[in-house]
Order: C-alpha cells, then structure tokens, then sequence
C-alpha cells in the first residue's frame, strides 16, 4: 500500500510538472472549462434556490384557498358563504382575503393591494414591498397617490416599507386596511376576493376540499401543495429553457475537449514514447495521464462552481435572473439564502468531469500501446 | 547474457509495404563487455538493438536473456524486464524538456516508488559521478549536447541496470565529447555491466574499449565471430 501511495505520488508530482510545462494551454482550458461549469451550475443554483425559497415563503400560507367560480372564471365570494365553510368538520380557521392587482401607468408595473388581517395599517396609511419603494422612490412617512379604477384620485401616506428578506413575494405589495381597499376598488361589502382556510391535521386537506367541493359546488379548492408543485414546475421549466440555451455552450466545450483529446501534440506523444521506452508501463503512462485531466477537470469545476456560488448568492444571479426570476416589471432584488444539493453537485460533475476525463483518454490509450521502440526512430 | 536464435523482424507485414529489416540472425553478447553494432543505414542496426534492449519482439526467431526465452512475452512483462536489466541511451538522448537534469535522471524510477530522499540521492550521485553535480537544477533544453548525454547516462543507470543500450550515441558529439563517451564506457565495463551500442562513427567502432565490433548490411550479419 505504501508502495501504491509512493508511486502515485510520483505520478502526480511528474503530472503537476506537465501541466506547469504547458502552462498556456492548461490555463486556457482551465478557464474555458471554468467557465461552462459557471454558466451551467449558475442555473441550477439559482433554480434550486428560487424553488427552496418558493417552498420556504409557501410554508406559510395556508392549506386550502377557495375561490369561487363563475362560468369557469374567478368571481367575487358572495355573503355567507364563510358561516357555510365554518361548519365543515376538520376546518380548523376561515378567513375572507381581499386583494387585486393595479397597474400604475407611472412606472407602467402592476402592483398587488392587499388587506392585511394581522396589521392592519391605520386609514389613509399604506405598507409598501421593497420594489415598489424603489421603483416609486418612497420610504416611510411619504405620500403616494393612486388613481383609482373609477377614476377618484386616493392619496396614502407610507406607513412601513416590508423587509428585503421577503422581496422575492412582496416586491410589489401594497398592505392596507378593509375599509381603504373596499372604497379604493368600489368593493361591494361583504364580498371578499377568496377564502383561506387552516386545516388542523395535514392528513385531512384532502378530504376538506373534497368536502368543500360538495358544499359549495360553485367554487374551487386549491391546495397548498398544489401551488407548490405549479411553482417548482415553473422552475423546472425556465431551468429547462436556460439549460437548453446552454447547450450551445456544452456543444462548443464537446467540440474543444474533443480537439485536445484528438490533438495529442507531437510533443506529448513523444514523451509517452519516453516513458514507455525507458520503463514506464502502459498503466503507469496512463495513470499518470488520467491524474492529468481530472486536475484540469477538477480545478475548473472547482473554480467554475465557486463562482457561480458567488454570483448567485452575492450578486443575486445578475447575468441570468431576468431569465430565470420572473416576468414582472418589478423584478424582486433580494439576496437567496445560499442552498447547495449534493445530487445537484454529482450530477454536474458527471456532465462536465466525466466526459472530458474520457474524452482525454482514449487517445492517450492509443499512444500509450503503440511499441516502445518508436521513439528509438525519431 | 543476450542470445538471438534465427532472429527475423518485419514491419508492416501482411501488406503491400512488408519490408523485413531483419533476417536470419543469430548472435551471442557477452556480459561485462562493449558490442558495437556497425553498418550503413537501413542495415537493421537500430532494429536489432531494439530486440536486444526488449523494446521490441521479434517476427520469428528467440531472443534469450540469461539463458530465459523473453521473445514471447507480454508487453507488462518485457517493461518490467527493461526496467530492473536495461538503461537506455538513445541517439537524440529523448530527455522530456520543462525538466531538470535531476527531474529527468529519476524519472524511469517513479514507478518502483522509492522514498523520495534515497531516489533524489541516487540521482544525485550519477550525476555527481558524471561531473554534472552542479547542473542537476538546470532544465535540460538549456545544458550542451554533451551535458545533455551525460544526463540521458545518467538516466539510464539510476535503475542500476545490467546492460546499457545505447544508439548512435556520438552521433551529435564532437571529437573531445566522443572520447569523453568512451572513457564512460569503459568505466561501465569496469562496474561490471554490459554495454550493446550501434554506431558507426569509426572513433568509436575502432577504439580500444569496444571488445567486438558486429557487423550488419541488409538486415544479415556480414561476420559473425560466434
């Protein structure tokens, strides 16, 4: 064992010694490498995140959310149907949301006014998302105007801007209280936009909402994790679109790894002579060779993925988060918190280590059988 | 020590470029002595020098290594064989450039994975013994052509081999570099090993420390003393 250890440290040591002869070349090839494991685990890093943080800000939401339906078209809930669900068994809160989208021509973004239950704001008084701030200008104590749907002029006073930390859903939030946001719409009283509903045990949700669906049969039911999974489809999908832009640049990589690999320059091909002439068996060549690619390999995947950690978690994905963040006009600007998934790493490494360690092999192999007395004739 | 028993090589047999380098051979190298092989060109020198060295396997006949038929054996086996029994000189002295004269002498020993300290100090002594102590930290591009002979010397006998092969080996050397040669070969006869050379620089063919000179034309042996 002692004696393996010995002689692979040999091998590395003449290998290191190669690659710092060839110092241009492998730097080069380093860096191209580098680069497409950035572009590639950028992606998957940010995606990763994205879903990890849809699911985190989703845990909190609740189980169940009934919207009514009319002619296969969200509708207002009319009066009464809250006392209706409150007597479902297993439905352990009700509540009535109010919300609705506004376009402000301005900055030419649509906006989401919500009411909020917990804190609600003091009349007059708006809560605003990080975006919006920034998009409009405004911190706490300012005054903002909006003219409404009817055409009445309504003017807030911002009351708090909401936390970075949650940007990624309340980029565009606009909070306030039941009475502003039923005279900013002309929202009938009573009326609410849909139904969010606890349900004490997860078992159940399913058997709620089946039982939903029987009790008010105009209305629809929408589960928690269904939103979840709509959401890592979403991911999965622009992940998808990404990854395929990409493949111009996996192609171009093939094309460069496969050139290397074919081109064994004059020089190597001689020294594999050398070594095979002098003692080295066609192991210990190939060996030798093998280290050689997966430093090259290694160092770039390392250095490639550190990178794209940083730019993903550091600089929020600068270069790839128009793609991958959304389509709204506000895009969200927060910092993710940093999720590394182990398959994730494994499955990169197998796309970009693998097949140039392969790649570099195979002619290696060819000139590592060819005779020893080749270098014998020049 | 080396016999060759009805030796023929071939090259590119079975097609239309078949061209046999070698045929009929049968010779006999004596232990502790200088064999120079002499010829013109495309006299089958080389050729035979590689059978001698196991670097290559004949077409048909037996090569014999202390008395033990290595003709038929495997590629693994025959490296194993030309790494405990043979160094090797060979005429453009192949050192891998980018490598120190030191780096270059201990590279056909990395595969027996010695400790490190004894293999640098064993290096270090063949390179000492041939004058070229303060040269080991040099890259071998940079050292002269009989620098960098005395380092491909060196290289070949950091395994502590039997025989050495050597090819053309004062083919770039100037007169005072080929008797420089000459008298490391005969204190590698003094060492006790063997040396088999191709040469056919009358310097060497005709001096004194070659005790047979084995003459080639067409791929036969001209006069075999044996």
């Amino acid at each position: 064992m002692r004696l393996w250890i010995a002689k692979q440290r040999y091998l590395i040591d003449f290998t290191l010694a190669s690659l710092a002869r060839r110092k241009t070349k492998n730097i080069g090839l380093v860096l191209v490498f580098a680069l497409l494991v950035f572009a590639l685990a950028s992606v998957t890093l940010l995606t990763s995140a994205l879903r990890q943080e849809a699911a985190r800000v989703l845990a909190d939401s609740p189980e169940v959310l009934l919207q009514r339906m009319v002619a296969g078209r969200h509708d207002l809930i009319p009066p009464g149907y809250i006392e209706r669900i409150g007597r479902i068994r297993g439905v352990q809160q009700v509540e009535g949301r109010l919300w609705g989208y506004y376009y402000d021509a301005v900055v030419k973004a649509n906006y989401t006014f919500q009411v909020s239950r917990e804190n609600p704001p003091p009349p007059g008084r708006i809560v605003v998302g990080p975006g919006l701030a920034r998009f409009r200008g405004v911190q706490t104590g300012n005054v903002l105007s909006f003219r409404s749907y009817s055409g009445k002029l309504f003017t807030f006073t911002v009351d708090a801007v909401l936390p970075a930390e949650s940007e990624l859903v309340s980029a565009d939030l606009v909070l306030l209280n039941e009475a502003d946001f039923r005279a900013f719409f002309d929202y009938p009283a009573g009326h609410f936009t849909d139904i969010a509903l606890s349900v004490a045990n997860p078992q159940e949700v399913r058997t709620v909402a089946t039982k939903l669906a029987a009790a008010l049969p105009d209305s629809r039911p929408i589960l928690r994790e269904e939103v979840l999974r709509t959401y890592q489809s979403i991911f999965d999908w622009r992940e998808g679109i990404a990854l395929a832009l990409l493949s111009a640049a996996i192609l171009a990589f093939a094309i460069l790894a496969w050139d290397k690999a074919s081109g064994l320059s004059a020089e190597e091909k001689r020294e594999i002579g050398i070594l095979k002439a002098i003692g080295w068996e066609t192991g210990d060549v190939i060996r030798m060779k093998l280290w050689e690619s997966m430093l090259v390999a290694l160092a770039a995947f390392l250095i490639g993925y550190l990178a794209a950690y940083v730019h993903v978690f550091h600089f929020s994905a600068a270069l790839f988060a128009p793609v991958l963040k959304g389509w709204a006009v506000l895009y969200p600007s927060f910092t993710l918190l940093p999720a590394i998934d182990g398959l994730q790493i494994a499955t990169l490494l197998f796309f970009t280590v693998f097949p140039y360690a392969v790649a570099v092999l195979v002619p290696i192999w060819r000139a590592a059988i060819t005779d020893p007395d080749a270098v014998m004739r020049g | 020590m080396i016999e060759l028993d009805d030796i023929h090589k071939a090259f590119n047999q079975g097609r239309p470029n078949e061209y046999w380098a070698l045929s009929g051979i049968n010779l006999k190298v004596a232990a502790r002595q200088v064999t120079a092989l002499s010829g013109p060109s495309g006299s089958g020198k080389t050729t035979l020098l590689t059978l001698l060295g196991c670097l290559a396997r004949p077409t048909r006949g037996r090569v014999r290594l202390r008395d033990e038929d290595v003709s038929g054996l495997p590629e693994r086996f025959l490296t194993e064989i030309r790494r405990r029994t043979f160094g090797f000189v060979f005429q453009q002295f192949n050192l891998v450039r980018g490598l120190s004269a030191l780096d270059n002498v201990m590279l056909p020993a990395y595969p027996l994975g010695l400790p490190y300290g004894q293999l640098r100090e064993k290096a270090e002594n063949q390179l000492a013994g041939l004058d070229l102590g303060h040269r080991r930290d040099a890259r071998v591009e940079w050292l002269s052509g009989g620098e960098q002979q005395r380092v491909a010397i060196a290289r070949a006998l950091i395994n502590d081999p039997e025989v050495i092969i050597a090819d053309e080996p004062t083919a770039n050397l100037d007169t005072a570099l080929s008797l420089q040669f000459l008298d490391i070969l005969s204190r590698l006869i003094d060492e006790g090993r063997t040396v088999v050379l191709t040469s056919h620089d009358p310097l060497v063919v005709e001096s004194s420390v070659v005790d047979r000179v084995v003459r080639l034309r067409d791929g036969r042996l001209v006069d075999n003393a044996d």
